[in-house]
């Protein structure tokens, strides 16, 4: 696509000056035509304009509305920048001419001069004449002001000019473009300007240039571009070869925007595995060490996502403003508190006396999510609660065409696997950790050496529930804090704890995220619930052949 | 091979118990249409679908205490084997709408109308016809029971996991139900029902019927799951729940027992869903939440599980107390449910029936000490 580029910017460059030849050549004799060309062009160009914008700008000043829209015009599609000061005082009615010299522009208290922008002084009210625009002259100097910006002074104009002129792709815009781009320095805009004149030239090119164009546009993102070539795709009266050219470009198009498509859903799949794995790693834990189905686990996670919520409330109340946003940071580890504590309360009320029951503890941690459920609706109402996204979690970035990153998307992912890490320090590196790996793998055993089994579970419990405060906090950040916030995610953490096996970090890790983009990438498939039912029906049938999940604890005890 | 001891279906005192509160239960009716308005021995007309809910809700707690109680397993899904039935009981109801409905479809319900479509989708077929949706409140939740317990039975998915794949299952249900073009009636689910076998579904008579056939149900119910566990089944169910592997060891097929207590539970459920929808008038997916599930499970551990009799005398208690506290105080029902469900498995694990047998053992252990004084 690049060889195309370079031997044709030479005739390109010359059509700015003269019409360009479009019969076949040697790529070096058409630049050499081109070269000789632009100077030519650069020459009379110049020359040209330095005689007649004088001129131009003195005719704008003239009572007599037809003659200041013929200068505007004029002005226009002339192509020197020097000319839109001028141009916008007379829109905004800060144009005054002068009886002896060219117009002036009021600019605060001094009054400029409408070329070289030098401030002239001593000038009298009554030698200055306001010049008026009617609303004919006002559309007039609109478009001028549109064309000329391609050549103004700020980089920042020139930029949105260049993008702006790809909605319009008439021939005349096209020459246009290529006359701004023959003077533009800035890489940026000059890249931006070609971009636009190829795309005019798909509209208004001759075929060969609408085919070379064509194919430079397809390794575009734009939808507008797609749009453009689309168009012409549908265009009965383009030629064979224009039509081919736009199939192959869309089918290339279409190619890479599935691939960003995919790369986006994988995105969204990797952040819901995530969340999801913030929900089950505690329940995997406490499942894993004492065999025990906490069903108050979600709940758990909605009284951290209350705790952040709660949280937000004092520190707007008491902090200064410029410490309210670190809010968040603040509740992560209250909510691992709070919620820890509440674990460990159960554990030492309730789930120690139903050990080797898994099914009453099952019923019995559900009437304390019930509990809990209403409690919290009758301490904060049943309304949903916002906590708030602080302002370095707000928006997001677009990494490649259409792919757009989420930063409270992004922060959660790296706040999960912080977390994981964390998790793992402590199983790997701490006596607690070795404890609980030993009452994983043999209960009795691990008494017999003297663990004491009863500590561990009740701390485990609650470094199990801790962890799904902290899961709430992430929650809070992507979603309303409700009383039935737990609920949502209970079904699917249970899911990618039996999927991915007890007692194992890497089984959570790669049941977690396996679900989550499995089920992100079905979406647009079979529809979000449809997915969802898919993948349930899957994991059924996967029970079939891993009944203790994908990475079972591989140990000698069997059940009675 | 020794003759295992047979039991009898019931004693002779538990047939006069069984006949004694079929009496009882037959009475309501006849107190509500007989008993002059005003008088004492009058009930009022709501009570008559309310107590023939509660009767319904007592054989579903039956069918979750068959698989539970008596097998060990604990279905969380046990609401959607109850949900099917209802639905192949409204769909029947909601073809027999015919031309009444709003849009005055006669071959398409309302809300196919409302989404468009042309014609009655395949598996509408045929329930324009009782004894077919009948057949098949009974045929569905069988053959998903059977499908989903032979998959999970057979590669000997036990205990919390099987729990949790059912509970997936009815979860998978719910959200599939919900969707518009499942062809279920989506969100609303089907309502509006204008008869059944011809008979308005308003009136109080036809009322009165369904509440009949609701207790015969029940106690058809309840004999069937009194001829599987004192069966020899029964026993090896029994062993099931309390050494699986033993059994295994043993000789028995586990996974085949299991697997038919398993489906009967589901068609149990079933009949007990298409008895339940004519009474209320509706159903919706809803029933399908997995709340609903585990609240049958509560039924049966405050009745006490493993008894049948106490299978029916929790679902009448819960539900009862759920109808007093959510009309007389709703933000306390959740808390009692709560407090029930840890209670109850922490305090009395045998429910009520336990409680009483715990009391007469302790008088009864006392009485003999007692008795000796006396010789």
């Amino acid at each position: 696509m690049k060889q195309s580029r370079v031997p044709r910017r030479g005739p390109e460059r010359g059509g700015a000056g003269q019409p360009a030849d479009a019969a076949p050549q040697s790529w070096i004799r058409r630049a050499a035509a081109g070269l000789v060309a632009i100077s030519a062009f650069l020459l009379i160009h110049v020359s040209a304009s330095a005689a007649t914008l004088e001129d131009l700008l003195a005719k704008l000043a003239t009572d007599s509305f037809a003659e200041k829209v013929e200068a505007a015009e004029a002005l226009g599609s002339l192509g020197d920048g020097r000319a839109i000061p001028a141009l916008r005082a007379l829109t905004d009615g800060r144009l005054y001419a002068r009886k002896d010299a060219g117009p002036v522009i009021e600019d605060g208290s001094v009054f400029r001069d409408a070329l070289t922008r030098q401030p002239v002084a001593g000038l009298a009210a009554a030698d200055l004449d306001k010049v008026r625009a009617n609303n004919r002259l006002r559309g007039v100097l609109e478009g001028a002001l549109s064309k000329l910006s391609l050549f103004s002074d700020v980089k920042a104009e020139r930029l949105a000019a260049a993008r702006d002129a790809f909605k319009v792709g008439s021939a005349e815009m096209a020459t246009t473009l290529e006359r701004a781009l023959a003077t533009e320095k800035d890489t940026d805009v000059a890249a931006a300007i070609r971009f636009s004149l190829t795309a005019a030239k798909i509209s208004s090119g001759t075929p060969e240039q609408r085919v070379l164009s064509i194919r430079e546009l397809a390794g575009s993102m734009d939808p507008q571009v797609r749009n453009l070539i689309a168009g012409v795709r549908n265009d009965a009266s383009q030629p064979k070869e224009v039509k081919d050219a736009a199939d192959t470009a869309l089918a290339a198009m279409d190619r890479k925007l599935m691939l960003s498509g995919i790369a986006e859903n994988l995105f969204q799949g990797i952040s819901l595995g995530s969340v999801l794995l913030l929900a089950a790693v505690g329940l995997a834990i406490t499942f894993g060490v004492m065999g025990v189905i906490n069903m108050a686990h979600g709940e758990m996670i909605m009284l951290g996502a209350y705790t952040a919520y709660t949280v937000q409330l004092v520190c707007r109340a008491l902090l200064p403003p410029e410490w309210v946003g670190s809010y968040l940071l603040l509740s992560v580890p209250i909510a691992f508190v709070v919620a820890g504590l509440v674990g460990v309360l159960i554990e030492r009320t309730v789930i120690r006396f139903l050990y080797g029951r898994p099914l009453e503890t099952l019923l019995s941690t559900w009437g304390i999510s019930l509990i809990l459920q209403q409690a919290v609706r009758s301490i904060f109402d049943a309304q949903n609660k916002e906590v708030a996204n602080p302002e370095w979690m707000t928006g997001g970035f677009e990494l490649i065409g259409g792919f757009y990153i989420a930063w409270n998307r992004l922060y959660i992912i790296l706040f999960c696997f912080m977390v994981l890490g964390a998790i793992a320090l402590v199983l790997r590196r701490t006596a607690f950790g070795l404890h609980m790996r030993a009452v994983t793998q043999n209960r009795d055993m691990a008494a017999a050496m003297g663990i004491p089994t009863a500590r561990v579970d009740a701390l485990t419990f609650g470094l199990g529930s801790g962890i799904a405060g902290m899961a709430g906090v992430a929650l809070s950040q992507i979603g309303n804090v409700s009383p039935n916030l737990g609920q949502i995610y209970i079904v699917d953490s249970f899911l990618v704890v039996v999927f991915g096996g007890v007692g194992n970090l890497m089984g959570t890790l790669v049941g977690a995220m396996t679900l989550g983009v499995v089920n992100k990438l079905l979406e647009p498939v079979a529809g979000a619930v449809l997915g969802k039912v898919v993948v349930l029906v899957a994991i059924i049938l996967f029970m079939q052949r891993r009944p203790r999940g994908l990475f079972a604890l591989k140990g000698r005890s069997v059940d009675a | 091979m020794r003759d295992h001891p047979t039991y009898p279906l019931l004693t002779p005192r538990g047939w006069l118990v069984f006949a004694l509160v079929g009496l009882v239960l037959l009475a309501v009716p006849a107190a509500n249409q007989w008993a002059a308005t005003g008088s004492a021995a009058h009930l009022p007309d709501y009570l008559v679908p309310l107590i023939g809910k509660y009767c319904t809700y007592a054989m579903l707690a039956l069918a979750l205490d068959l698989i539970w109680g008596y097998a060990g397993i604990l279905s969380l899904g046990h609401g959607a084997f109850f949900a099917l039935g209802g639905y192949c009981m409204g769909m029947y109801m909601m073809r027999q709408i015919g031309t009444r409905g709003v849009y005055g479809n006669a071959d398409l319900p309302d809300f196919m109308v409302f989404l468009n479509w042309k014609e009655l989708p395949w598996y509408w077929q045929g329930f324009d016809m009782f004894w077919f949706a009948a057949l098949m409140a009974l045929v569905v939740p069988g053959i998903l029971a059977f499908v989903v317990g032979w998959l999970t039975f057979r590669s000997r998915v036990t205990g919390v996991y099987l729990s949790i794949i059912t509970q997936a299952m009815t979860f998978a249900l719910l959200l599939a139900f919900f969707r518009n073009n499942m062809g279920f009636g989506g969100n609303n689910g089907l309502t509006d029902f204008k008869e059944i076998l011809g008979f308005p579904i308003q009136a109080q008579t036809t009322r009165v019927g369904l509440y009949v056939a609701s207790v015969i149900g029940l106690g058809l119910t309840f004999l069937i799951c009194r001829a599987v566990v004192t069966s020899k089944l029964g026993r090896v169910c029994l062993a099931l729940r309390d050494a699986e592997s033993r059994v295994r060891f043993l000789g028995y097929s586990t996974t085949g027992a299991k697997l038919f207590v398993f489906t009967l539970s589901a068609v149990l459920a079933g009949l007990a869903g298409a008895l339940y929808v004519p009474q209320v008038g509706i159903i919706n997916p809803s029933e399908f939440s997995p709340a609903n599930s585990i609240e049958i499970a509560i039924w049966v551990a405050v009745g006490g599980r493993g008894t049948l009799s106490g299978a029916v005398l929790g679902a009448f208690a819960v539900n009862w107390a759920k109808t007093w506290l959510t009309g007389a105080a709703p933000e306390v029902w959740l808390f009692f449910l709560g407090l029930l469900f840890v209670a109850v498995t922490l305090l009395f694990p045998k429910g009520v029936t336990g409680l009483v047998q715990q009391v007469r053992n302790r008088l009864a252990t006392r009485a003999i000490p007692r008795q000796a004084e006396g010789d």
